[in-house]
């Protein structure tokens, strides 16, 4: 790593001279490492759907076809979800070349799209209701309540910070040398969109 | 001394991060973001749990020796709890499972990892404070909530959760079984908030320990302690959020009626099982790696001794981390599992059992020959490693599933795991506590009633334990409200009494502990910086240390255990002292002898 002095000259690094770290940013390291912690709670999750499925295909007899689900509506979310990770990456393109305008835009972007993902969901999840499809629903409604919950309560906590983190940008709190919102909360997003592709492809699909 | 007054009149720079905290009294000692202050906090509400835990113990073991004798103060209780003084057996389901949640969840685990994680990894290696000062508040003030619901249950319709610490479904899932509704729930919501609060205190101490480290203090200068609290960090962090995920499934069986683990309607009863230990034997090791760390650091200090093979230790921790991952379904030889996959549980498991004799033997290999000092941290400390040898060795009888069949669900299994979590955990505890306590207080115990306190607690500790074990082999029930009722068990009654009778001594015991504790921090000695002559960055700093506690960035030059150093005139070289040789030039490692 580098020598104290040069590191003192990037405040993104840890604030005094250190022995040898992960040449990284606590934010960033910490947030890496509560990833990890969040793909441990998410495999307890799909693990269990995965292993009631395969004791119990009966209770998914007919899927795809007689699903409650809405798959197309779901796959058009699935998309916005993709394309709020697009804006998320342009968003911290623009912190890094210190442009605060498409900054700005990009998180508020972001945040919106991250938003209309949740409403979809609740929109579906009230039709689902109507329809007699609720979380006592034999395992499907069981674990299908569950997974997806679980993953849109991670996205509006995922929207609330990105909002903050807008308001931060708007009040121009982030440089080009002092971006670590911007980047830490891209990790979080990145994952949770992750995560929705993983729930996505073996909820709805397979 | 002189070496150490030297170092301390250098700290007097005005360049580093130590000074006065002028903050407010609520922002100094409440919601106080300094990792010491934390530490200490965590420190109070942890042992006020123990007490509880060992009260809740006391009922046990007062039904289990003298059953259907009202328990005394026992007409204080609610009818609900007792019956003219007798304690009912719903009542002492719940004491049995608030017992071993109380102890698990909110007396050891935060005594090590909340305690010790916090005060020690910003002292130990050089750093103002943790990575995420704010986020380690909050990791406090989601726990006292925690702590508080799982308490609540007590009072609510239905009494506490009462379903065993391990909460079996359906049992736990389904309320007509149990009769408890509300206490089960809280159960759940209690674990899942305490869960938040590990994982905040764990990603903190791994960030912390990776990227705060003082120049010089590289990977294998850190004191095992730290390399301890680091790889149990890890562990919960990996841990913690499946006992969280289970926890939810369960929560929701109960409440919005999903059907998980309820087998009426296709759920899983063994897959409650398989989450609920994939976490927990995980949590096993997190409830002895830092007891292992903080004892390897006392003992070499007591033996005067660098600790023996400090690269195998590590090696030692590491490995025992990893395979812990791998041995969850020795918990569940009976439970209807595949033997054949029980099998290979049953080798994986006897695998620990290699890593763990190595830091056995590396502590016998300090000792040998050192020129031991027999301070009362010591003492525990050295209880500690012949608690856990003994432990150790009957986990390798339950770990072969052919001798597991026989005492599994028995008195042996709560032989052995008292013997881990009481004579390992909880001894390596006391001897942390009263080695830390004139850093944290800046007053010393007082020794003579540490000692009696020591010797009293390991002679009723054995009392109470030891003959579980042949309890268990008789064939006592691990769970049952009278054993009276039982022709085979009757003849043990004897047996169960003294355990009884042993029982009391030890928690009477436990209170010349907490008087010491309490009088010490009043009136006890003024203690100086280094009152055990350690090489730790922590004892450089007055006792207590300042707020942001270094004044300037400390430079560590050698490792934490060279003592009785031919290059140094006193028989220790605290690590921030370059070579007395040349300054400043590297030294080499005090591994093994």
């Amino acid at each position: 790593m580098a020598h104290a002095a040069a590191m003192h000259d990037d405040v993104m690094l840890p604030p005094s001279s250190r022995a040898a770290g992960a040449g990284v940013y606590n934010e960033k390291l910490g947030m890496w490492i509560f990833l990890g912690s969040e793909v441990m709670f998410f495999t307890a999750l799909i693990g269990t759907y995965v292993i009631l499925r395969f004791a119990h295909p009966d209770a998914w007899i007919g899927h795809p076809r007689t699903t409650p689900l809405n798959i197309p509506v779901t796959a058009v979310n699935t998309f916005l979800l993709i394309c709020s990770s697009v804006t998320m990456v342009k968003a911290f393109a623009a912190a890094q070349d210190g442009i605060q305008r498409s900054l700005r835009l990009w998180l508020l972007a972001t945040a919106m799209i991250g938003a209309t993902f949740v409403g979809v969901q609740v929109y579906e999840y009230t039709h689902l209701i109507e329809k007699g499809f609720v979380p006592s629903e034999g395992l499907f409604g069981s674990t299908f309540y569950t997974m997806t919950g679980f993953h849109g309560f991670h996205v509006t906590i995922g929207v609330l910070c990105m909002t903050y983190v807008t308001i931060k940008a708007f009040r121009g709190k982030y440089s080009q040398t002092d971006h670590r919102g911007v980047e830490v909360i891209g990790l979080y997003w990145h994952f949770v969109d992750l995560v929705w592709i993983i729930l996505f492809t073996i909820v709805y699909l397979i | 001394m002189a070496t150490t007054a030297t170092d301390t009149s250098a700290y007097t720079h005005d360049h580093g991060n130590a000074h006065v905290d002028d903050r407010p009294f609520i922002r100094k000692y409440i919601f106080s973001t300094d990792h010491k202050i934390i530490g200490i906090q965590f420190l109070i509400m942890s042992l006020t749990f123990l007490l509880l835990g060992g009260t809740l113990a006391m009922v046990m073991r007062w039904q289990l020796g003298f059953p259907g004798k009202p328990l005394p103060g026992g007409t204080l209780l609610p009818e609900t709890y007792t019956n003219n003084g007798v304690v009912l057996p719903e009542f002492y389901n719940s004491a049995v499972t608030m017992h071993g949640t109380f102890m698990v969840f909110f007396a050891i685990m935060p005594l090590l990892v909340g305690v010790f994680g916090n005060y020690l990894i910003p002292l130990k290696i050089g750093a103002p404070d943790m990575a995420f000062p704010r986020i380690n508040m909050a990791s406090f003030w989601t726990a006292v909530p925690a702590g508080l619901l799982m308490l609540a249950g007590f009072f609510v319709e239905g009494g506490s959760a009462a379903a065993g610490w391990t909460s079996y479904a359906p049992l736990s899932a389904r309320s007509d079984l149990t009769g408890v509704h509300l206490g089960q729930i809280f159960w759940c919501l209690s674990l899942i908030i305490l869960g938040l609060s590990s994982i905040m205190g764990s990603f903190n101490y791994i960030t912390t320990v990776i990227n705060m480290r003082a120049p010089g203090m590289n990977w294998f200068r850190l004191p095992l302690s730290i390399w301890a609290l680091f790889v149990t960090a890890c562990l919960v962090l990996l841990a913690i959020p499946v006992l969280s995920g289970a926890a939810i499934l369960l929560l929701f069986d109960q409440t919005i009626g999903t059907h998980f683990f309820d087998p009426q309607a296709g759920g899983q009863p063994l897959l409650w099982q398989h989450l609920f230990w994939f976490f927990g034997h995980p949590e096993v090791y997190i409830l002895i790696l830092p007891a292992m760390g903080m004892a390897s650091d006392i003992i070499a200090n007591g033996a005067r001794k660098p600790i023996f093979g400090y690269t195998s230790m590590v090696l030692a921790i590491i490995s025992i981390g990893f395979l812990g991952w791998g041995v969850w379904g020795h918990h569940m030889f009976q439970s209807g599992m595949n033997p054949t996959l029980g099998t290979t549980f049953m080798i994986s498991t006897l695998l620990i059992a290699v890593p763990s004799a190595i830091k056995t033997f590396n502590w016998l290999g300090t000792i040998w020959q050192g020129n031991i000092t027999f301070h009362v941290p010591m003492l525990h400390a050295l209880a500690f490693v012949s608690m856990f040898v003994i432990g150790g060795l009957s986990g390798v009888f339950m770990a072969a599933s052919p001798f597991d069949i026989y005492i599994h669900d028995t008195y042996f299994i709560v032989a052995h795991l008292h013997y881990v979590l009481f004579g390992g955990s909880l001894f390596a505890i006391f001897a942390a506590v009263t080695y830390w306590y004139p850093k944290m207080f800046g007053r010393m115990m007082n020794p003579f009633w540490g000692r009696v306190h020591f010797w009293l607690t390991l002679v009723f500790y054995n009392f109470t334990f030891f003959p579980m074990h042949q309890l268990g082999l008789h064939g006592h029930m691990r769970r049952i409200y009278d054993p009276t009722q039982y022709a085979f068990l009757r003849e043990m009654q004897p047996v169960n009494q003294f355990i009884s009778i042993s029982a009391f001594c030890l928690f009477a015991t436990q209170f010349l502990f907490a008087a010491n504790f309490i009088l010490s921090w009043f009136k006890g000695e003024k203690a100086p910086n280094n009152p055990w002559l350690d090489n730790g960055l922590e004892w450089t700093l007055p006792s207590p240390p300042p707020h942001g506690n270094f004044a300037t960035v400390p430079t560590v030059y050698r490792g934490p255990y060279e003592y009785s150093s031919p290059h140094s005139d006193l028989d220790y070289i605290p690590q921030n002292v370059p070579t007395p040789g040349g300054a400043g030039a590297a030294h080499p490692q005090p591994a093994g002898d």
